[in-house]
């Protein structure tokens, strides 16, 4: 229980640093230390993230880095996609999903390290 | 922007994430968002999608709220924090270790599920 909520600090920062990472924690923190099947801790997972992305999302526009208007029109984009998702993991085998999300989160793991390196230190 | 929105909500269903994998580098390359712009963008809409990925799965009864608060407030938490310190400091070396951290994971997941 503590290394879940530990965990959860960490995703939150990790979030808040570099703008995605909270839910590649968040399920497997769930899996791990609260022994939730792959398909429970990615829906608990969602309903983590969205408390975090508020406030993400309202810190950042206090900073003037979120454009409101784009933002939302993303978000009604993807509605579908999201519905369709959630579906199709209901419908999957949880050991698919598992190898599914594992790939996301190698997918994740590449982008910021290439964007890492690319960038150069930038303070603001 | 549909192909951004559509992709990112399949992900974020999908796999239980926000779905900020596939916004903020595409808002980067497609629409020529600067990196920042595009992170908090991207939590706009992740807000959005979260929030009916979430709902689809409570209707099959997968979401316990329990264990979201346990992670979730804690993470709201880190967020706060996280948000102050990337305007101070440089994530190279953030970045670099979370990739590893989460190749791990991976190698983990894959090897004994």
């Amino acid at each position: 229980m503590a290394e879940a909520a530990v965990i959860g600090l960490a995703a939150g920062i990790v979030a808040g640093l570099l703008g995605v990472g909270g839910g590649a924690l968040f399920v497997p923190a769930l899996t791990i230390f609260l022994a939730l099947s792959q398909v429970d801790a990615e829906a608990t997972s969602l309903l983590a993230i969205i408390p975090v992305a508020l406030v993400g999302a309202w810190r950042q526009r206090a900073h003037g880095n979120a454009d409101l208007r784009a933002g939302a029109l993303l978000g009604l984009l993807g509605l579908g996609g999201a519905a369709g998702g959630a579906v199709i993991a209901n419908a999957v085998p949880e050991r698919a999903l598992e190898i599914g999300f594992a790939l996301l989160i190698v997918l994740v793991a590449v982008q910021l390290a290439r964007r890492a390196l690319r960038a150069q230190p930038r303070p603001s | 922007m549909a192909a951004i929105g559509t992709a990112a909500g399949l992900a974020s269903g999908l796999f239980g994430v926000g779905g900020g994998i596939v916004i903020v580098p595409l808002l980067v390359l497609w629409l020529g968002y600067a990196e920042r712009e595009a992170t908090g963008t991207s939590l706009v809409a992740i807000v959005v999608i979260a929030a009916v990925a979430t709902a689809v799965h409570a209707a099959y009864g997968n979401v316990h709220v329990r264990e979201g608060l346990l992670v979730g407030v804690p993470a709201v938490a880190g967020v706060l924090l996280g948000t102050e310190l990337q305007r101070r400091i440089s994530t190279r070396a953030i970045s670099l270790s979370f990739a590893a951290l989460l190749v791990l994971v991976a190698g983990d997941l894959l090897l004994d599920g």
